[in-house]
C-alpha cells in the first residue's frame, strides 16, 4: 500500500483508503456497436458501486472491448476499472493500450492472464499470451512511476494507474495462492480482485495465511461474488467456466429449491457470502459479477445493506441523470455528435 | 496422451526424475560448470559446430526429461524442474486462476498443470527451492530456438529490456 499522503490515484482508491467496505461491479461488454447498451447497464450499475468493471474477452467470448467500455464509461463521469488481459495481445498492443486508456481518463487497471482461448466461442483463434499478469503488471508500474516503456523509451506524460491483479483462492495449488500473491503485490499490485467466492471456509484459510504474511497490510482486497440464477446456472458456471469453483452444498441447496424460486435462493446465497465475507479481516469489499443481470446485482447490493454508496448531494445525481439522458437523446440522433456533447 | 498439442507430450521415465528434483538440481550445477569450460574451447575449434551440438544435445536431452519448448532461457531451477514454457498459456511466474479441481490444467484436460507440479517439486528442492519466488522477466522470443546453455554462457539469457526493472 502506498503512503497514505501522496494523493489517490483514483476514486476508487480513495474509497478503498478511507476503510469504507468497496464495492465494484462487472459491467459485461455488450455484442454491439451502440454505446447505449453500455450507458444503459451502467446506469443501473453506477447507483450500486464504487466503480464500474469492464471485461475484457471474458470466457475468451468475444464482445465490446474493455477499452471502448471504459472509455464510454469516463466520457460520462464514471468511475472505470479496465480489465488488461495477455491473451490477445502482445506487449507492444498492451504498452500502446495502456496509454490510450490513460488518456480516455481510466485511472484503474485491471491486470490479468485472461481465460484461455479454448474456453471461448471462437476456440481456433491463436492464443497470445507474450506476457502473464505480473509481468503486465510490473510493466504498468514501471510506465507509471519510471515514466518509460519496456523499451526503456520515455513517455513524455506518464499514466497515472491504480493497479490491480486477480488471484483465485478456489483452485490448486492453494498452499502457492498466498504467496503468489505477495508476488502480485511485488510486481505493483494495489488491488486484488478474487475469482467467484461459494467456498466462505476456504477463503477464511486463504485470508489467514495472508494476514500471516502480513499482505492484507499492503494491498486491498476485493472478494469476487454473483448471485445464480438457477440451478442449470450453477452447474454450467461449475463445469464449463474455468477456475469457478461451487461446492455440491450450494448446487444441492439450488436443485432442491423449485424453478421459480431459484433465481431467488440464488440471490439470497449470494447475500449471505457477502454477509459472511465483510466479518473477515482483511478483505477490504467485494466485486459483483453476474452476466446479463445487472438488476439483480443491484438488488444484492442493496439488501445486503450495502447502500448509499457515495453521500452524494442531490444535485449531482440529477445533474447527473439529466446529462446521461443527454448523452442517450445524442447518441439516438448522431452517434458522431456524441463525441463532442460530453 | 489424448491431445495433439506439443505442450503435453511427456516422454517414458521422464516423471521419476522430475518428481526426484534434487538430483536435477545437482545435475544442473554440474552441467553449468561443465558447459560453461568446455564450450569456449570447442567455439574456439570450430564455432557453427560447437553451436550445433549444443542445440541438439539440449533439444535431445532436455527435450526427453522436459519436454524442452527451446525457449533459449532456461529458469528450471526456479520452477521445480518442471518447464514453464509447457504451460500451455506460457507463463514463466505461476499459475493461472483457471486450475481445475484436480489439479489440471484448463486448456489441457488430461494434463497435470504444469504448475501445481513445479510448486511441489520445488518443495522437494534443497537448493534453488526459494527461486520459485523470483520475478522472471517477459521471454526474450528473438531466443527461441537457440541453445540455452549457450545464452546463459554469453549472458544473454538474463539480459532483460531496459524498462524491465
Amino acid at each position: 500500500m502506498r503512503d497514505l499522503t501522496t494523493p489517490p490515484r483514483s476514486r476508487l482508491e480513495r474509497v478503498l483508503r478511507s476503510g469504507r467496505f468497496a464495492v465494484t461491479a462487472e459491467l459485461d461488454a455488450p455484442d454491439s456497436a451502440d454505446p447505449n447498451d453500455v450507458y444503459q447497464n451502467a446506469l443501473v450499475l453506477a447507483e450500486v458501486c464504487d466503480a464500474i468493471n469492464a471485461t475484457d474477452g471474458a470466457g475468451a467470448n468475444c464482445h465490446m472491448s474493455s477499452m471502448g467500455c471504459c472509455a464510454l464509461l469516463t466520457r460520462a463521469g464514471y468511475e472505470a476499472v479496465l480489465q488488461m488481459g495477455c491473451r490477445d495481445r502482445n506487449r507492444i498492443a498492451i504498452q500502446g493500450d495502456l496509454l490510450g486508456a490513460a488518456a480516455m481518463g481510466v485511472r484503474n487497471v485491471l491486470c490479468l492472464t485472461g481465460d484461455d482461448v479454448s474456453a471461448g466461442d471462437q476456440p481456433e483463434a491463436k492464443r497470445v499470451f507474450d506476457l502473464d499478469s505480473i509481468q503486465l503488471l510490473q510493466v504498468a508500474r514501471m510506465m507509471r512511476d519510471r515514466g518509460v516503456l519496456l523499451s526503456g523509451r520515455k513517455l513524455r506524460t506518464p499514466p497515472q494507474f491504480f493497479l490491480g491483479a486477480v488471484e483465485n483462492p478456489f483452485a490448486p495449488p492453494f498452499d502457492w495462492r498466498p504467496l503468489r500473491l505477495e508476488k502480485k503485490v511485488r510486481a505493483g499490485a494495489e488491488f486484488i480482485q478474487t475469482q467467484y467466492c461459494f467456498d466462505v471456509p476456504r477463503l477464511q484459510q486463504f485470508m489467514r495465511r495472508v494476514r500471516d504474511l502480513g499482505l492484507h497490510e499492503r494491498v486491498y482486497i476485493l472478494v469476487g461474488v454473483g448471485p445464480i440464477r438457477s440451478h442449470k446456472a450453477a452447474e454450467f458456471m461449475r463445469d464449463r467456466i474455468p477456475g469457478v469453483w461451487i461446492p455440491d452444498a450450494v448446487i444441492q441447496r439450488m436443485a432442491k429449491t423449485p424453478k421459480a424460486q431459484q433465481a431467488e435462493e440464488g440471490k439470497r446465497i449470494c447475500i449471505e457470502i457477502i454477509q459472511q465475507v465483510r466479518e473477515i479481516e482483511g478483505v477490504a469489499g467485494i466485486h459483483v459479477m453476474a452476466y446479463r443481470q445487472e438488476e439483480a446485482v443491484a438488488e444484492v447490493i442493496q439488501r445486503a445493506g450495502l447502500l448509499p454508496r457515495r453521500p452524494r448531494r442531490d444535485w449531482d445525481r440529477i445533474s447527473r441523470m439529466n446529462r446521461m439522458d443527454q448523452v442517450i437523446q445524442t447518441t439516438k440522433t448522431n452517434s458522431v455528435d456524441f463525441v463532442h456533447s460530453v | 496422451m489424448v491431445t495433439h498439442m506439443k505442450e503435453a507430450r511427456r516422454m517414458p521415465g521422464a516423471e521419476w526424475l522430475k518428481n526426484h528434483p534434487r538430483w536435477l538440481e545437482r545435475a544442473y550445477l554440474l552441467s553449468k560448470r561443465a558447459i560453461t569450460k568446455a564450450y569456449p574451447v570447442m567455439k574456439r575449434i570450430h564455432p557453427r559446430f560447437a553451436n550445433w551440438l549444443m542445440v541438439r544435445s539440449e533439444k535431445v536431452l532436455k527435450g526427453w526429461v522436459f519436454n524442452c519448448q527451446m525457449c533459449g532461457q532456461c529458469i528450471l531451477h526456479s520452477t521445480g524442474m518442471t518447464c514453464p514454457m509447457n504451460c500451455p498459456k506460457n507463463l514463466r511466474n505461476g499459475p493461472c486462476g483457471g486450475v481445475r479441481p484436480n489439479g489440471h490444467c484448463e486448456v489441457i484436460p488430461e494434463m497435470p498443470c504444469v504448475w501445481v507440479q513445479a510448486w511441489e517439486r520445488s518443495q522437494k528442492m534443497l537448493i534453488f527451492a526459494d527461486d520459485i519466488k523470483v520475478i522472471q522477466p517477459p521471454v526474450n522470443r528473438t531466443l527461441q530456438d537457440e541453445s540455452a546453455w549457450v545464452t546463459m554462457i554469453e549472458g544473454r539469457d538474463v539480459q532483460t529490456p531496459k524498462g524491465w526493472g
